[in-house]
């Protein structure tokens, strides 16, 4: 390989015609896209994916309890069986045209279908979370009469969402990467960002492009992890053992590993 | 004639085939101390955890406040406030600070009943509206600052008598056994109830920490609290208890004042308890 060659290139691509200025407003506007809709996915997700994982919980005696279970079990089975990028054709391609929907933002199909998408995964793993919260904490709310609900929104949720921190952080890893199906529906991305600046000009060279959009994908994730542990130690404050548990459970992972 | 808190007649309870509870009846008194001694596995907790329908009787009834609590259209949330349950395992919340932990529960209740009230006022003013009689509208009583205010107070107070009132923002991971316990205590006081459950409270405690949860349910029987108390400290049944229940096999099998039921006990099985645990 040639990488002198390819590193004039790019080079005079990015310094031609005031490239400069506008490669660095291309990468940053892919680079806010996938992060945008990463984020804004997340949050959905979780919202869904709580009030989801909440069904999947609950006592089955009502009627109408056993019946959103159902649609929940549906819903999870279809966002989690089928690829993000199906998912987001089917909306912006089939779906949206279908009921008449025209012109609609594709970041904003990109939102709904990665929130949608998400909280499949998330009610999952708050499923886990709500589950691994002793029974002795809804107990006591139960018996100081507070309902289900509340006890569940205001002592047991919290308490999961503590505990599943770190997977909530993997499945945010997990969007942020899956960004990159957003260019099926035409929207600029940080993948497409540097598809573009590859093949500006007419002059096809992906080698240096490819290896900056790897690269901006690694410092991304390390930057999520920080935040990650960041927020975890914030929720740490109600739990002075949380420091020797943490040490408990990475080793656990590492025996079964 | 003392006035019932609590009447229980008939109450069964099965898991699945097994029947743990065949047919209790039972009623506590207002002020009075129970004590419930039986081996273990004999349904001691189940029968504790129907009273408040945490476990749902499987048939029977429960009377409490003129209500039937196993008739599944009661409101239970409502008698649950009530009455107040202590558990082996202190269950205190651990995502909330002392205080938080004491005043949640009396702070949500009184929010929701003043919404309530809110809402009736509403329904009231709409109908005044078609009407030539005014209804007058219902007093909403505190606003929601007040509240808050209140059981802040009260949960200081409270925390003040069991000498803890300097771990008010502490985190319940950072407190002994017998202090997280004391504070289970005061959380199930700071609403109220006509009665407290406990099961089983010291059995988690180590042994120099049972002392100060026992002295606190000393204070609240002189002070006539009524009390439905499993647990394995004979000596204090002895002591604190208006009257000793032997549970054995889902029934009771004999009940007495502690002084009798100590000393001139009449059913074999109790005999034998007896024996192995005095
Ligand atoms: N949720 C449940 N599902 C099935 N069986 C249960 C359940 N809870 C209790 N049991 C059974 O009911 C019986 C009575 O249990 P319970 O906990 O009431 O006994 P206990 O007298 O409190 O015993 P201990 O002194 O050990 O606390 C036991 O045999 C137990 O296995
Ligand atoms: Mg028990």
């Amino acid at each position: 390989m040639d990488w002198s060659l390819k590193w004039d290139i790019f080079i005079d691509k990015v310094s031609y015609n005031n490239w400069n200025n506008n490669f660095v407003k291309m990468l940053g506007n892919g680079l806010l896209i996938t992060v945008k809709i990463a984020v804004l996915g997340l949050i959905i997700g979780i919202l869904i994916g709580t009030l989801i994982a909440a069904v999947k919980v609950a006592p089955k005696y009502k009627l109408s309890v056993r019946i959103l279970d159902k649609i929940c079990a549906v819903y999870t089975a279809f966002f989690r069986g089928t690829p993000i990028m199906v998912q987001l054709l089917l909306a912006y391609y089939v779906f949206l045209p279908m009921i008449g929907v025209r012109g609609i933002d594709p970041e904003a199909v990109g939102v709904i279908i990665f929130g949608l998408n998400s909280g499949a995964y998330v009610s999952e793993i708050m499923r886990g979370g709500i589950k691994s919260v002793d029974v002795g904490q809804m107990e006591a709310g139960r018996s100081l009469g507070l309902s289900y609900g509340t006890t569940m929104i205001k002592i047991v949720i919290p308490q999961a969402i503590k505990n599943i921190l770190p997977t909530l952080g993997n499945e945010f890893i997990t969007l942020i990467k899956e960004t990159s199906v957003l260019s099926f529906i035409t929207v600029v991305d940080l993948y497409q960002a540097l598809r573009n600046i590859a093949t500006a000009n007419q002059v096809y060279e992906f080698v240096i492009p490819y290896i900056i959009l790897g690269v901006v994908y690694i410092i991304l994730v390390l930057l999520i992890t920080l935040l990650v542990r960041g927020i975890e130690k914030l929720f740490a404050r109600s739990d002075r053992s949380a420091t020797n548990s943490k040490r408990k459970k990475t080793r656990k992972a590492k025996v079964q590993l | 004639m003392k006035e019932v808190i609590l009447s229980v007649q008939q109450l069964k309870k099965s898991f699945g085939e097994k029947e743990v509870l065949k047919g209790i009846d039972f009623d506590v008194y207002k002020g009075e101390v129970i004590v419930v001694i039986g081996p273990s596995g004999c349904g001691k907790s189940t029968f504790l955890r129907c009273l408040n329908c945490m476990e749902d009787a499987s048939s029977g009834a429960i009377w409490f406040d003129g209500e039937n609590l196993a008739d599944m259209k009661v409101d239970i949330n409502v008698h649950r406030q009530k009455i107040g349950m202590v558990f082996q395992q202190f269950n205190l919340f651990n995502n909330l600070n002392v205080i938080d932990n004491i005043t949640l529960a009396p702070v949500l209740v009184a929010k929701k009943n003043r919404s309530k009230l809110k809402f009736k006022n509403f329904k009231i003013k709409i109908k005044n509206l078609f009407s030539k009689e005014k209804t007058p509208l219902l007093d909403l009583g505190d606003d929601l600052k007040t509240i808050k205010e209140k059981a802040n107070q009260k949960a200081m107070e409270l925390l003040k008598r069991i000498q803890l009132e300097e771990f008010a923002e502490a985190y319940p991971s950072t407190l002994s056994g017998g202090q997280k316990q004391r504070i289970a205590i005061v959380r199930a006081l700071a609403m109220d109830p006509k009665v407290i459950l406990f099961d089983e409270p010291t059995s988690a405690l180590d042994p120099e920490m049972v002392g100060e949860v026992l002295e606190l349910m000393r204070q609240l029987a002189k002070e006539n609290m009524t009390m439905v108390i499993v647990t394995h400290e004979m000596g204090f049944a002895r002591e604190v208890a208006n009257r000793v229940i032997f549970m054995d096999e889902g029934v009771i099998k004999e009940e007495n004042n502690p002084k009798e039921f100590f000393s001139n006990p009449q059913n074999p099985r109790l005999k034998d308890f007896l024996s192995k645990v005095l």
